[in-house]
């Protein structure tokens, strides 16, 4: 895949809505291995977004901060799809946004093809926002329910003037055929259309100034099962053709690992884990994510009745007072397990390499692998982290069938 | 309903393409009391339009030797005290009423919409003082606040106008800013931004016109309380200039006086207030109903 994002050729085959579940990402064996071009496309550095709390009538006083990023790092190469997931409020859409500059970050540095974009002016930035473009969760939010299909795909054209009128015209014609919808749709209202429609109109938009990146914030979670695989479809087929980047946000991790080369694990503002697909689905190093994958049903029913789900007690801590130490301590099976070791609740757990390409943020990342918990969690009878795709693991993911349950 | 839903679907396959503004006016139009709201309305611009050509008799001269006289085929609604046809008065007393709740309300869409606008859409301090403003004025009575200005400014239409805009102004911001600030975070004007939208471009593609419905429903709700407070202030003795014109609230003082002689004096103009004013409720709810985008899910 080269870097560039090639125009989509003339006349482009509109992409079937058929589910083809063979269609998987040529990419997604690559993972591993380093970037091959010049550099990352992404290069997010102790990322920080705090929303301050106010209070006072008249005098506003700063009284503390909803920490909903806290310090996070992470690359993305060209031509992958990042998975960050958690749960809701773990801070996964404000880091989405804070990359697209929705929100304005606190503190830190989010580089983009080498250029650090929190040092653009106004019109700088405005250059760099062709290159990277969102795809919200809700599509009957995201769309002006006052204009038509194709005023909203030709949106992004008109302001950043390309092309002329009917130049634009075309391009939106060619962009609905694109996501498979029928060019003559471009008249009509965001209200005549179905929830999966509405998503492929949001999804030409994302493409009309041929970006480089895209940042899905749940793109398919406020969609019905059936149209969810379609959606993921059309993504996967439109990476290949068009050599897309994807953050893709979700919080449910058996979408993430289907679509996902690597995968972030957030929480509370916090990456506790990043790993390849494969590597954090069978070998995760993390309690959490342990916890996470244990939920995930596994299509055998043999297995599926042997496991035993991890269930995390309480609700995710407040991010405007988050625990000391490591932030996961207040509901970590594996801590209860280490008769509660002192240094999760004093240290703060910094991200390591524990395997190569594999890092997380715990102390005890190493007793996680030890753990009958983590067995049960993947549906492995025992793992051996030394080989990597080992005897027991089919050579294609039986976990990833599209995620109609 | 559900008897309604089918075939509706079935057209919207059938036809190319349907605007919101298109869809809410089908929809007003299967709209029961919104119609017969938009019937009253209709009699009363006609009235308000054609009252020298419906008007049997001049509604300012009168004779006195008809005065007082009970509703017949001469005088449908009887004589006044001053011997004027009260039909006449009524038909032109509608053109008052209509000129004046229908040019405060606008004065009120400007002056408010401006104000709601700035508020919305600057934040920050400027939201901050204007809302406070409109804090006080909304704190005042409407009727006490137009008695005010009216005393202030003196007797006569204009004045009146203004009075009542007075009134409407602070709610008609407060509406507009609620609408602004809600859809400022709405996803579509995320993605505008996201895709560096100006702010101009933000406010005018994307949030007034997102706001605009609940201002055009409150301004058909406020036309209904428009009436009211000019026939109020015309029955506390604040009405036009010249005490000849026929004004329903003076009419309606006026009445009052000779409540045990000519009771069918008070019953008319109190008619033709309650048909104006309800006839604007109703449209304004029917509008409410259709126009509200939450319907369409």
């Amino acid at each position: 895949m080269t870097a560039s994002s090639p125009m989509p050729p003339p006349g482009a085959v509109p992409a079937g809505s058929a589910p083809a579940p063979g269609a998987t990402a040529p990419l997604a064996g690559e993972a591993a291995m380093p970037g091959s071009t010049s550099g990352p496309l992404l290069r997010v550095e102790d990322l920080k977004v705090y929303f301050p709390i106010r209070e006072g009538l008249i005098r506003e006083r700063h009284v503390g901060d909803v920490r909903a990023v806290d310090g996070i790092s992470f690359e993305m190469r060209r031509g992958e799809t990042l998975g960050l997931v958690g749960e809701s409020g773990c801070g996964k859409s404000t880091t989405g946004r804070a990359i697209v500059r929705l929100y304005e970050p606190t503190a830190g540095r989010i580089v983009f093809d080498g250029v650090d974009t929190m040092t653009l002016d106004r019109a700088g930035m405005k250059g760099m926002r062709r290159r990277m473009q969102m795809v919200f969760q809700d599509p009957y939010a995201s769309l002006d329910p006052r204009m038509t299909a194709g005023g909203i795909v030709s949106e992004p054209m008109d302001i950043h003037g390309v092309g002329s009128r009917a130049d634009r015209q075309d391009r939106v014609r060619e962009l609905l055929a694109t996501v498979g919808l029928n060019p003559d749709y471009a008249e009509r209202y965001p209200h005549e259309f179905s929830g999966g429609q509405r998503q492929r109109i949001g999804v030409a938009r994302a493409l009309a100034l041929e970006p480089d990146l895209i940042v899905a914030d749940e793109p398919i979670s406020a969609l019905d099962v059936s149209i969810q695989a379609q959606i993921i479809n059309l993504l996967e087929k439109l990476q290949e053709r068009l050599g897309l980047t994807y953050l893709f946000i979700a919080h449910d991790l058996s979408v993430v690992r289907h679509i996902s080369d690597r995968i972030a694990v957030m929480y509370l503002g916090r990456i506790v884990e990043l790993a390849s697909s494969r590597l954090l689905n069978r070998e995760p190093l993390h309690p959490y994510t342990v916890a996470l994958l244990s939920a995930v049903p596994i299509p055998d029913p043999v297995v599926e009745a042997r496991r035993r789900r991890i269930i995390l007690t309480g609700d995710v801590p407040s991010p405007v007072n988050p625990p000391s130490g490591c932030r996961f301590h207040t509901r970590c099976w594996l801590r209860d397990k280490l008769g509660n070791p002192q240094e999760c609740v004093t240290v703060d757990p910094v991200p390591r390499e524990v395997l190569p390409g594999h890092e997380v943020a715990c102390h005890f990342a190493e007793k996680v692998i030890e753990s009958p918990e983590r067995a049960q969690a993947v549906g492995v009878p025992v793992p051996t982290t030394a080989s990597v795709g080992g005897p027991v693991v089919p050579p294609t993911h039986p976990q990833d069938a599209p995620p109609i349950a | 309903m559900a008897t309604v839903a089918a075939p509706r679907a079935r057209r919207a396959e059938a036809r190319a393409s349907r605007g919101l503004w298109r869809d809410a006016f089908n929809r007003l139009m299967r709209n029961g009391p919104a119609l017969v709201g938009l019937f009253f309305i209709t009699v009363f611009f006609a009235a308000a339009i054609f009252a020298p050509f419906i008007a049997p008799y001049d509604p300012i001269a009168g004779s006195l030797a008809d005065r007082l006289q009970l509703p017949s085929a001469a005088h449908i609604m009887g004589t006044d005290l001053q011997g004027r046809d009260e039909f006449s008065r009524i038909l032109y007393g509608a053109r008052v009423s209509l000129f004046v709740a229908v040019g405060s309300v606008i004065m009120a869409l400007i002056m408010g919409g401006i104000a709601g606008a700035t508020a919305g859409a600057v934040g920050g301090k400027v939201d901050n003082v204007v809302m406070r403003i409109v804090d006080v004025m909304l704190a005042i009575p409407g009727i006490l606040l137009a008695i005010g200005i009216v005393a202030w400014l003196g007797q006569g239409l204009p004045q009146i106008m203004i009075a009542v805009a007075a009134t409407n102004a602070p709610i008609f911001a407060r509406i507009l800013r609620g609408s602004l600030l809600a859809n400022r975070e709405v996803d579509y004007v995320s993605a505008a931004r996201s895709l560096g939208a100006s702010r101009s471009r933000m406010l005018f593609r994307h949030m007034l016109p997102n706001s605009l419905t609940a201002l055009i429903v409150a301004a058909t709700l406020a036309l209904a309380t428009a009436i009211i407070d000019v026939a109020g202030l015309g029955f506390l003795g604040l009405g036009p200039a010249d005490p000849r014109t026929p004004e329903w609230g003076t009419m309606l003082t006026d009445a009052t006086r000779f409540i045990r002689q000519a009771p069918y004096l008070i019953f008319f103009p109190g008619l033709a207030i309650v048909v104006a004013a309800i006839g604007f409720n109703l449209l304004g709810d029917g509008l409410r109903e259709s126009l509200d985008p939450r319907m369409k899910r």
